[in-house]
């Protein structure tokens, strides 16, 4: 190994580092603050408030922000690669539109009174993979992916599926209006423990199936033709990534709601800081989404508590904010 | 020649209303050999049909008797390597972009090179002259130092035949030379067998042992470069008037191209003096 892979391992311990730390305060931070010292004992005395609060709340909060800010994060940097466009992000592709479509649709319909909570879910996922599959085949031509074409149709789903959204909400009552907006802003809000662990299984499995294409992706950075020059199979890379990136944000949009920035930015940012090296790029992307969105989280929950602010509307300020001062510091071309 | 190394047989190939005209070559091991002519003579579909890029409708290309048609992209990354006129303005360090060339000999569970991989890298770096700025990106370097970088990462890949595009189009005269000497150099003391698609013949002439010219998708003529570049050839194929003369040094035939202006005034004056249309 060189000197680089050292500061690469070096740069991802220290990630999971800054992570586990985030976590911890994440655990204690809240409207009830928990002492770092009594954190032991909670677990022995289970019929306590703090233990429940922990079990109930803090912990499944903490393990949605780790895998969906991850998961967000990892996608964005695959797309990012994939379409050689800065501006690529899980979103963009009108997968959120999409998903959000579908669950306006279902709160229209008051399905989620009969049915039960688990169908705004449901929908979110049947919404963001119908979305998908239009965009996939929408964009085949001969068989083979045209990646211009597909962005391009993702932009325009997005616009119908927003125009949906619109008509949607101005026939639908004032209540079912508030769930509509409150889940277009994101939320971590999720008791469901069998959701929670899909989610948390899906991500690092996204993650470790992207880092055996972390070389592919690296020849990718020259063109799709240069990769195949270099012995990449590069519509199959393309098409298996697609897929990875697609299912990663529907879960991700069932589960957590729309939340933005996630993925533009944090890779962004570490592309700047690390290089754009896949390799290292990859475990960097997910580690540092994780922590970005613990940390939007505890602020969530604490700046005006006892009330909670929709997490989207962190992601946004905070990421934008850092975003902007990043850019205006780097000197780096902002990819390849 | 030396026995056939890259041989095409009947090859029927293209795009659109365009297609090879069951083109048939043959090309022996070491040869350093040009494509040359005019634009939409079917030079890039040649090189793209080669490489796999375009599928071929009908004939075969062989390399060192092996169909490459039947050979997976990483075996035909291993045998094939390519230079393009462009050769990419990434942000990647000139040492991590030349150990690209090592890709199709890795596995996607091998994350990290191997010793071997940066000891052959680092060859090709010195022999190439690229080692002395490897830290650099390739952003950062000039179009002549990008193409030499690129020439190291082509050899990395150690092929067995040497595909270059037009890979002086964008330079100077001074970097063409340098380009096409290291080519050169290399071809001698490696015998690596070189196809390089060029526009400028003189530099076709002057490096190429063997030459290809291709008219409408057709083999006009093929040979040495006395036996190819003459001036009834270039205006058939070209369509345009040059005067060829034989280089004092290389005894390579020379293209000197007149305007229409010169031509005029000159006509009168030259034709006495050109009988078969030398100087």
């Amino acid at each position: 190994m060189s000197r680089k892979h050292f500061i690469w391992i070096g740069f991802a311990v220290l990630l999971l580092l800054l992570v586990a730390a985030a976590s911890l305060w994440s655990l204690l931070a809240g409207e009830m603050k928990i002492p770092l010292a009594s954190l032991p004992t909670i677990f022995e005395n289970k019929s306590g408030m703090e233990y429940a609060i922990l079990s109930n709340i803090r912990i499944p909060r903490l393990l949605l922000a780790f895998s969906i800010g991850g998961a967000l994060s990892i996608t964005g940097a695959i797309l990012q690669g994939i379409y050689h466009n800065p501006l690529v992000e899980p979103y963009t592709l009108g997968i959120s539109g999409g998903a959000a479509l579908a669950v306006a649709l279902v709160i229209v319909l008051g399905l989620n009174m009969s049915l039960g909570t688990l169908v705004i879910p449901a929908a979110g996922f049947t919404g963001a993979f119908i979305t998908i599959f239009l965009v996939y085949f929408l964009a085949l031509k001969r068989r083979e992916i045209n990646i211009n074409r597909m962005l391009l149709i993702g932009v325009m789903i997005s616009f119908v599926a927003s125009s949906g959204m619109m008509f949607l909400m101005s026939i639908s009552s004032a209540d079912n209006l508030h769930s509509i907006i409150f889940w277009t802003m994101g939320s971590l809000d999720e008791p469901n423990a069998t959701l929670i662990t899909v989610m948390v299984v899906s991500s690092l499995a996204g993650l470790i199936i992207s880092m055996l294409f972390a070389q592919p992706l690296n020849a990718l950075r020259l063109g799709e033709a240069k990769a195949k020059h270099l012995g990449i199979n590069s519509s199959a890379v393309i098409r298996i990534l697609f897929i990875i990136a697609s299912l990663l944000t529907g879960l991700c949009v069932a589960v957590g709601g729309i939340i933005g920035f996630v993925g533009l930015i944090i890779p962004h940012i570490l592309r700047s800081i690390i290089g754009s090296d896949y390799r290292i790029l990859l475990i960097s992307s997910f580690l540092g989404g994780s922590l970005f969105l613990i940390v939007c989280d505890i602020i969530a929950r604490t700046i005006i508590a006892p009330n909670e602010l929709p997490i989207g509307v962190i992601t946004g300020m905070l990421g934008g904010s850092v975003f902007i001062f990043v850019l205006s510091r780097s000197k780096q071309k902002m990819i390849k | 020649m030396n026995r056939s190394y890259l041989s095409i047989k009947n090859l029927i190939c293209g795009y659109g209303n365009f297609s090879l005209d069951s083109l048939n070559f043959e090309i022996g091991k070491g040869v350093f050999a040009g494509v040359i002519g005019p634009n939409g003579s079917g030079k890039t579909t040649l090189m793209k049909a080669i490489t796999g890029e375009l599928k071929i409708s009908k004939g075969l290309i062989m390399l060192d008797n092996k169909n490459l048609n039947q050979l997976s992209i990483r075996e035909k990354a291993t045998k094939i390597a390519i230079v393009t006129q462009h050769t990419e303005e990434v942000d990647i360090s000139v040492e991590d972009y030349v150990l690209m060339g090592r890709m199709p000999y890795r596995t996607n569970f091998q994350f990290f090179e191997t010793k071997e991989d940066l000891s052959i890298a680092e060859k090709y770096m010195h022999l190439t002259d690229v080692f002395r700025f490897k830290d650099k990106l390739m952003s950062k370097l000039s179009g002549g130092e990008r193409q030499l970088a690129g020439i190291a990462r082509a050899l990395t890949q150690e092929p067995q035949l040497l595909l270059l595009d037009e890979p002086t189009s964008q330079l100077d005269i001074s970097h063409q030379i340098q380009v096409l000497n290291l080519v050169q150099e290399l071809n001698a003391q490696m015998g690596l067998t070189v196809l390089m698609i060029i526009h400028d013949l003189n530099l076709a002439s002057e490096y190429c042992d063997y030459l290809l010219l291709l008219n409408e998708g057709k083999l006009y003529k093929k040979g040495t470069p006395g036996e190819v570049i003459d001036y009834k050839t270039i205006e058939e194929v070209y369509n345009t008037v040059v005067f060829t003369q034989e280089n004092p040094l290389s005894k390579k035939p020379a293209v000197f191209l007149v305007s229409n202006k010169i031509l005029t005034e000159s006509r009168k004056n030259l034709t006495d003096k050109l009988p078969d249309g030398k100087i």
